[in-house]
């Protein structure tokens, strides 16, 4: 990806969308990775980068109500969108109660895939459908840490504070 | 805990910053005026380097231009030994070899540069396999490459081998490892701010290493390099001694350039470059009498070290003080060695050694108890260690630990004898499907070998800061394993406060003393134990300042609400209270290097662990669906983190079994990805059952063993000897790939193979 962006050194664009409630415009290369994008140029470190190819899901975002690897997206995509990252998450319900339910159940070790798993979980939380296997929905994110249980765990505790496995049966 | 405590665990004290997004990981850093750096490496696995040319047509002045030439101190990553280069110097032993720095505002144009610099080689045949590192043409260390020889002999075991009625004499390989941490290698050099000296943050383990092998590097004193370590995204040893080189060259860069630099690896890089866990081959010679009883063990074992010595010694040395497991033979010879090849140097990982000697032994077992017409688990029963029986080293075993307890409760959680017997009627009517229960038995040593706490002398510190507040320093790391919270809750425990009032100095070396390296399971026992004599130690202090002619108080009686009290009192008076620790080797500790005899390790971990796998006789696809492991590690100071630490641990070893692969090509890894080198996800593994018995051990906290490597060492035997019964195939190497068993089922199947 990275050596892709370097042969396309294209005219830089003005890119406009909104993260975290907060529109934003930014001139960059429309190649550029989001990712780049949130990290560098909007100071959001939250998502992090373990792969550079959309494999580990480390740098995790909600675009228009989707979970996708930011590594993977180029800036240009973002134009007009609505993007989530982790810095948001403490002000929704969803978002709360995963991280707290982190906290307590021993869903975060190292940390560094917890950003954008807690994002991906908080996703699934929100949009799992009555039955769906939390492994299932959750395979897109990469621990090396925990062995994966304790962050079932956490999700599990978190789905249950919230209540929504029973509003969604 | 010991004392029957009910209070479920605090939650980890670093994981608001981790879950909130706010943790400063070292790519999350910026500073002012600072440079990104790049690293040129060898293309070849081993040769002379003939010529470096510079494209002039790209504009070469906005770069910071780093070579061997420019370093001021010596060219040696100093570590054990002195034979690995900072960057090549005329000479390279394997691809991917650091041989220029470049360092600039724009890291585009670091991608632009490092495709305007061509080197060029006169090429040597490298040697590609440690079985052929002996021949003449291959000689690049001492006089036939190798690396470390250890002999551990215990009788006489030709004459254990008189006394046998079967002999079994098979041989076991493993690959290389990557411990594929999330976050990549990374860190940033800046001068330091008053002009004197280098200043490196970055992703580590170990502060001190980098200490000494970047004062090294640079030609300066201890004093002029400050090292401090982020929030570091998972280690697993890959962390111990690499980070020393990438700091190094931050550091050179930094000198060059004057200004902060931020080397940071791509996956690519890291995985291409990075040490590995080093493959192994292990023959394991065994003599059994017709009743079950081991009379010899005759080992030999080979580990490829790769192109430098970096742990080499010492990873070879857990390896051969694993090897003859947790069974009482009266004769054994184990004789170790580790030798060069021309592959990027293997290092650090999780269980360093123990994994690889283990795996050999433990299949065997399997094979024998076969031969024997005994069970996995009866056969071992009749051969554990037990109390006052001899270790190969001649150790004598002191902890009061009942293997076959330990292994009968994993079975019975499996189902035991009903599931087996479940397990072989659903295997007669399925045309496809094979299952069955595999089980391993082992130890593993907590903390450095032998006299290697006393050589560290690891010491610690515990001060009164000017809120009345206990702050614990020492050198080890977070990283993920729960070092910040475990060294809370034992200073807690020793001052009858709450673990919320205890504060973890972040590791920086211009504050913590040395309390040694993150590794090799010792930070809650070893460093635990004297963060707790530290704590107790400041109690004395404080109670001697609180203390005069009229009246004495006891450091006893400053527990809880006193200590605070009498906190507050040192605050009021302005009084600096530091409380010291320094490790002190337990007197039953008799160690001798020379010979490899004496007791190896001050105390072990023991653990049985069993599982139930599945096995598409079409695909050879191999589904582990059971897992259970069980272990005594002493006292367990949080259960959370101890059981995290052991499904994760688990579940590596379950990578490490059937689908971590380096792939090489001359000498160079080529699976570079997260996508071509596969670790588990979530849907790869079963939920892992984690038991703990708690035997206490009486020179760690609270009872508390090392825990951290133990679980890398039961998943890939238990998971090998389940597959060897569910296909009547004897597996003798991981990863155990789907081709791997074809293979083995095709030449065990009547002609036509298992297809025709």
């Amino acid at each position: 990806m990275r050596r892709l962006l370097s042969e396309a050194r294209v005219a830089e664009a003005t890119i406009r969308f909104r993260v975290n409630g907060r529109d934003v415009a930014v001139t960059a290369p429309p190649f550029r990775r989001l990712l780049d994008v949130l990290r560098e140029d909007l100071g959001l470190t939250g998502s992090k980068e373990g792969c550079g190819e959309g494999e580990c899901g480390s740098c995790s975002v909600v675009i228009n109500g989707e979970l996708v690897n930011s590594c993977i997206v180029p800036v240009i995509q973002s134009e007009g969108a609505e993007i989530t990252t982790v810095e948001a998450l403490a002000e929704t319900p969803i978002g709360a109660a995963v991280q707290k339910a982190f906290m307590e159940h021993g869903g975060a070790q190292c940390g560094i895939c917890t950003p954008g798993m807690i994002v991906a979980a908080a996703w699934v939380a929100e949009h799992r459908a009555y039955g769906s296997d939390l492994r299932d929905m959750l395979a897109g994110n990469l621990c090396r840490c925990t062995g994966y249980d304790l962050i079932i765990a956490s999700v599990d505790a978190a789905i249950a504070s919230l209540d929504i496995g029973k509003s969604r049966e | 805990m010991n004392d029957g405590e009910l209070t479920p665990p605090i939650p980890r004290l670093d994981g608001h910053d981790k879950v909130t997004g706010r943790a400063q990981y070292v790519d999350d850093i910026q500073m002012p005026g600072m440079l990104h750096g790049a690293t040129i490496r060898s293309t070849i696995a081993r040769g002379r380097i003939t010529g470096i040319t510079f494209d002039p047509a790209l504009d070469w002045s906005g770069f910071t231009i780093v070579t061997a030439a420019d370093i001021p101190g010596k060219n040696e990553v100093l570590l054990l030994t002195k034979d690995q280069p900072f960057l090549a110097d005329g000479y390279v032993r394997h691809h991917s070899e650091p041989i220029l720095l470049l360092a600039h505002e724009d890291r585009e144009m670091l991608r632009r540069a490092a495709m305007a610099i061509t080197i060029s080689y006169a090429e040597e045949p490298p040697c590609l396999d440690v079985r052929q590192a002996l021949r003449p043409e291959f000689r690049q260390h001492g006089d036939d490459n190798t690396f470390h020889a250890i002999d551990i002999i215990k009788g006489d075991v030709d004459a254990g081998f008189e006394s046998a009625d079967l002999i079994l004499d098979e041989t076991y390989e493993t690959g290389a490892q990557e411990q594929a941490y999330i976050e990549p290698q990374g860190m940033i050099a800046r001068p330091a701010p008053d002009g004197g000296g280098v200043e490196i943050f970055g992703s580590l383990q170990c502060p001190y290493y980098v200490v000494k092998a970047v004062t090294h590097l640079l030609g300066i004193p201890a004093g002029e390099l400050r090292v401090v370590q982020t929030t570091t995204g998972g280690g697993f040893g890959g962390k111990e001694e690499y980070p020393s080189i990438v700091a190094g060259h931050a550091a050179l860069l930094a000198l060059k350039s004057r200004r902060p630099v931020k080397l940071v690896y791509d996956r690519h890089e890291d995985i291409l470059a990075t040490t590995k866990r080093h493959p192994s081959i292990t023959r394991v010679k065994a003599g059994v009498t017709l009743d079950g009883k081991l009379t010899a063990l005759e080992i030999d074992l080979l580990l490829d070290g790769g192109a430098y010595v970096t742990l080499t010694p010492v990873v070879l040395s857990r390896a051969s003080l694993h090897a003859s497991g947790p069974y009482a033979v009266p004769d054994i010879t184990i004789r170790a060695r580790a030798r060069l090849t021309n592959t990027p140097p293997h290092g650090a990982f999780r269980g360093f050694g123990a994994p690889q000697s283990i795996f050999a032994l433990e299949r065997h077992m399997d094979r024998l108890a076969v031969r024997l017409g005994l069970s996995p688990l009866e056969f071992r029963r009749r051969n554990y260690l037990k109390v006052g029986a001899t270790m190969a080293t001649g150790q004598i075993v002191r902890d009061d630990i009942d293997m076959h307890t330990l292994a009968t409760t994993v079975y019975d959680r499996l189902g035991g004898a009903e599931r087996e017997a479940e397990l072989a009627a659903a295997n007669a009517l399925s045309p496809s499907k094979r299952s069955a229960l595999g089980f391993a038995a082992f130890y593993h040593g907590a903390g450095f070998t032998g006299s290697g706490e006393e050589r560290l002398a690891s010491q610690v510190a515990a001060r009164l800061t000017d809120e009345g507040a206990v702050e614990i320093l020492s050198s080890n790391t977070e990283i993920g394993q729960g070092t910040i919270t475990i060294f809370s809750i034992i200073a807690a425990k020793a001052l009858g406060l709450d673990p919320s009032e205890i504060r973890v100095a972040p590791p920086d070396t211009a504050r913590v003393p040395d309390s040694g390296p993150t590794v090799a399971s010792r930070t809650a026992m070893v460093v635990g134990y004297l963060v707790q004599q530290a704590a107790l130690d400041l109690a004395a202090k404080l109670a001697g300042k609180l203390s005069d002619e009229l009246r004495t108080v006891s450091a006893e009686s400053l527990r809880g609400e006193a200590f605070r009290r009498a906190a507050g009192q040192a605050v009021e008076h302005g009084w600096k209270v530091l409380g010291r620790s320094r490790y002190e080797k337990p007197a039953f500790v008799q160690w001798d290097e020379t010979t490899y005899r004496g007791d190896a390790y001050a105390t072990y971990a023991w653990a049985v662990y069993g599982c139930e796998v599945e096995v598409d006789t079409r695909t050879f696809e191999v589904n582990v669906t059971r897992f259970v492991a069980n272990q005594d590690v002493g006292g367990v100071l949080h259960a959370t983190l101890a059981v995290g630490q052991i499904q994760g641990g688990v579940v590596q070893g379950l990578g490490w079994a059937l689908c971590e692969q380096v792939i090489y090509k001359d000498g160079a890894v080529r699976n570079t990805a997260l996508s071509t080198y596969v670790i588990p996800t979530f849907v790869d593994v079963p939920p892992i059952e984690v038991l703990f018995a708690e035997t206490p051990y009486e020179f760690g906290p609270m009872g508390a063993k090392g825990i951290g490597e133990l679980p890398m060492d039961g998943p890939a035997p238990a998971v090998l000897n389940a597959i060897a019964k569910a296909l009547g195939v004897e597996p003798e190497q991981v990863p155990c790939r789907p081709e791997y068993l074809m293979m083995l089922a095709d030449a065990a199947a009547p002609v036509g193979g298992t297809r025709g």
